[in-house]
């Protein structure tokens, strides 16, 4: 369970750091008559709110993930473990999603800038190379099946083709809500608005290739060589 | 009335208005609305229905434990599933749905200032997930072999096999999704929670101005959209396991004579995520009730509440230490001793600062100005109640003592005390207590005070023997104890009193029941604000308050919420957007 408590840790050090700066140390039952122009740092954030909601709602899907990682090292411990050979193509994969994370980091320049031809450009790159990404993962899917790497067969596959799911529902989640700021785009909304919308994909995009470059360290075996030696380092 | 500096003294407020959501037909504006306070009632009355089915389970039981053997129909299979179904009911449908769905939902816009909820349409989608996570779960006792009669707990390996009702049936396989289907609604409901408390405040509303009841909900979502997860992993790789013959959780095993498929899992890693979970959901279900009760307090006793400061940073200190302390559900599973001392120490500490809550809600009532109104007497009932509750919560804490009471009626006593009668206790007296601003009338006061004095006796008498039935070894999660030798005829005689006890306490509340639905039209007139009290939610200009909250301009937010009995103000109470201020040495202004 050290994996999820290192994630709980890194979210109490945020909390702590806002916290820290919405004087809990006040007394309030002496703030008597003090309105609004008091406390000009301690209402709402200028974020935009979506962009808020957004972050908690990754924080519950860091949540997520950091527990089947967790699950995935004490599993692996015990004794039936074997380890499966990674397809090539993963690599490829993650190529793709790198460029869609980077298109999309376009497409958020763009909007900034007002350019509206270069954000649909971007949109539809990302949008396409996502797609480029989960057919990839199914193409790899069947090369392990085929290869005799059954969901059933071993723990390690099966924490595989679970993890790898878990993350291709969360890009295809994220694939509706790309199309509907792409429609706004097409559909000519309002230049705010679109921005806003492209901001959060970009945020989501980039959170889930950072879950998926963290999730094939740990299918790949390198987080637990890298654990090991730091462990051995400490002792 | 007191001193009032007109309002447009002050700059009008940069809050950002939020676009509201405008119904357009009775559909949009009774079923599939948007509007929190709607969604609040929405989620109430599925949680109170599903409650109720609950309670009926639990009657079940308890005929089958206090009068063994004299009802055909309550076979071991269904006995199983009563309680598993009830446990699970009781513990994440109705008290997690009810505490942050209807409470939260209601609450949280009004008291903080705002027109609704961040996201409405999100919320509206959190409510109709949550429906459907109820239904499929009533389903399952419509499917063949009935709902599942693992434990509410759910512990492989022996949820999915045959020996268990539901195992290698629909049961659990329902109970599973229906488990994922409440998660996820939860998720968009609660993501609206935190962010409407973090970016939804109105004017001068500081975090340290917040009333207690926000904070208790605020930081227990927190809690739960971190701990969910928890549970939403265990229960997908539960389904994997069941479905396609994965070993997650599951080692070789022989079945009925035969080797099955699964080889090498893991049930303690099951335990692991399920308490990971588990244990937050206790403080889930409390904190929320430790806020609304703090509020109850200090409004029913004219009183400012006793340490704030130190109340907030109780419920955040134990919104944080609830997260390590999983493993204390888990003495028995054979675990390193030295995590047993871990956790054990940290189960301990947790009690400090809620230590400090139940000492500073005595302070607040010490020489206050005590109005024995219901609402009140439940929230006085839920001190004693959760102090009772909490004390045993020490006993089980250290390993040496949980190891022979685990498993006994004793753990059955301590968490129906501490987390199924207190936190029922704080709903009802919420109920009493806002059920005006929510109807506009008030509920029957004979009723009530009838209604108040069975529940909370009836309680005792039901849990406290419980108590010495634990002690006296008798383990729970049996359907039938007749002949063993710890059940001596006495045991039977507190066994049956128990299941007496527990027909009367439901009986109450079949009168609370009908008085919810009888005050609607007949109950007294009640005015803004009868219980004269300062939160936002008591200053709407109408009540129940309309579409939008606080009609054309939002309040803003002089004071804290706990202004009761202040010298010098010429009323007992000074409601938070009231300007100006009071106090021995200062003239008002």
């Amino acid at each position: 369970m050290s994996v999820i408590l290192v994630f709980l840790l890194v979210i109490a050090g945020f909390a702590g750091w806002w916290l820290s700066h919405q004087r809990l140390l006040a007394k309030p039952w002496l703030e008597q008559g003090m309105a609004g122009e008091d406390f000009v740092d301690l209402g709402r954030s200028p974020l935009p709110t979506a962009k808020i909601g957004l972050g908690v709602f990754l924080a519950v899907v860091g949540c997520l993930f950091s527990l089947f990682t967790s699950a995935y090292f004490m599993r692996m411990g015990l004794s039936d473990w074997r380890p499966l050979p990674l397809p090539r193509l993963l690599w490829l994969n993650t190529g793709v999603l790198v460029l869609s994370s980077v298109a999309l980091q376009c497409a958020v320049v763009a909007a900034r800038r007002g350019q509206l031809d270069m954000v649909k450009l971007g949109l539809a790159t990302a949008g396409l190379t996502a797609l480029a990404f989960l057919v990839g993962q199914l193409v790899a899917w069947r090369q392990l099946t085929e290869d005799g790497y059954l969901l059933a067969s071993n723990p390690a596959n099966s924490f595989f083709y679970l993890i790898t799911a878990m993350h291709g529902l969360h890009i295809m989640g994220g694939l509706v809500g790309l199309g509907r700021t792409s429609a706004s785009a097409w559909n000519g909304g309002r230049p705010e608005r679109l921005r806003l919308g492209v901001e959060l994909c970009a945020m989501y995009w980039h959170f889930l290739l950072f879950v998926w470059l963290g999730i094939f360290a740990v299918l790949a075996g390198w987080a637990a060589t890298i654990i090991d030696i730091c462990q051995r380092l400490l002792t | 009335m007191v001193d009032v500096t007109p309002a447009d003294a002050v700059p009008p407020a940069e809050v950002g208005e939020v676009e509201l959501y405008h119904p357009h037909s009775w559909w949009t504006k009774y079923v599939f609305s948007q509007d929190a306070k709607v969604i609040a009632v929405q989620y109430s009355a599925t949680a109170t229905a599903i409650g109720l089915v609950a309670l009926v389970l639990s009657w079940l039981m308890r005929l089958q434990l206090g009068f063994p053997g004299t009802f055909d129909f309550i076979t071991p299979e269904a006995y199983y599933q009563f309680i598993t179904v009830h446990g699970m009911i009781m513990v994440i449908y109705l008290l997690t749905a009810l505490f942050l769905g209807g409470f939260g939902n209601y609450l949280i816009p009004l008291m903080v200032g705002a027109r609704d909820m961040v996201f409405p349409y999100v919320n509206m989608l959190s409510y109709w997930v949550y429906l459907l996570a109820v239904l499929v779960l009533v389903s399952s006792f419509f499917a063949p072999g009935g709902p599942t009669g693992a434990g509410w707990t759910l512990y492989p390996p022996q949820a999915i096999m045959t020996g268990t009702p539901g195992g290698q049936d629909w049961g659990i396989i329902l109970m599973l999704s229906s488990l994922i289907l409440f998660i996820i609604g939860f998720t968009m409901g609660g993501l609206n929670y935190v962010v409407t408390v973090l970016q939804g405040r109105t004017r001068g509303m500081t975090l340290m101005r917040l009333p207690l009841t926000v904070w208790g909900i605020f930081t227990a979502t927190v809690m739960a959209l971190l701990a969910f997860p928890a549970l939403f992993v265990a229960c997908v790789m539960m389904l994997l396991d069941r479905l396609l013959g994965t070993s997650f959780f599951m080692p070789a095993i022989v079945e009925m004579g035969e080797q099955l498929q699964h080889n090498g899992g893991s049930p303690i890693l099951f335990q692991h995520l399920f308490w990971f979970f588990g244990h937050p959901e206790v403080y889930i279900v409390a904190l929320p009730a430790f806020g609304i009760v703090s509020d109850l307090i200090s409004t029913h006793a004219r009183k400012n509440i006793f340490g704030y400061r130190m109340m907030v940073w109780a419920i955040i200190a134990i919104g944080a230490l609830s997260f390590v302390v999983w493993a204390h559900h888990m003495y028995v599973s054979g675990m390193n001793p030295y995590f047993g001392f871990f956790f054990a120490t940290t189960t301990l500490i947790i009690a400090v600062p809620t230590a400090i809550k139940v000492y500073n809600w005595v302070l607040t009532l010490w020489r206050g100005d005590i109005h024995l109104t219901i609402p009140m007497l439940f929230a006085l009932a839920f001190i004693v109640t959760f102090v009772n509750g909490g004390l045993t919560g020490l006993f089980l804490g250290n390993v040496v003592v949980d190891v022979p009471l685990s498993d006994t009626m004793f753990v059955v006593a301590h968490f129906h005390m501490v987390m199924g009668v207190a936190p029922i206790l704080v709903i009802f007296g919420a109920i009493y207590h806002w059920y005006p601003k929510v109807s506009g009338r008030m509920l029957d006061e004979t009723l009530g005070r009838f209604h108040f004095w069975v529940t909370f006796l009836g309680a005792y008498l039901i849990f406290f023997p419980m108590h010495y039935l634990g002690l006296m070894g008798v383990p729970r999660r049996y359907a039938e104890l007749t002949d063993m030798t710890i059940m001596t005829e006495s045991a039977h005689h507190l066994n049956s009193f128990i299941s007496i006890m527990a027909f009367i306490v439901g009986f109450a509340q079949m009168v609370f029941l009908f008085n919810l639905i009888w005050s609607i039209r007949h109950g007294r007139e009640a005015g803004g604000n009868p219980w004269r009290a300062t939160t936002l939610e008591w200053q709407t200009p109408e009540t129940p308050p309309a579409h939008g909250n606080f009609g054309k301009e939002l309040p803003i937010v002089y004071r804290w919420a706990y202004d009761y009995s202040v010298p010098g103000a010429k009323q007992d109470f000074i409601p938070q957007n009231v300007p100006g201020t009071f106090g021995p040495s200062r003239e008002p202004t």
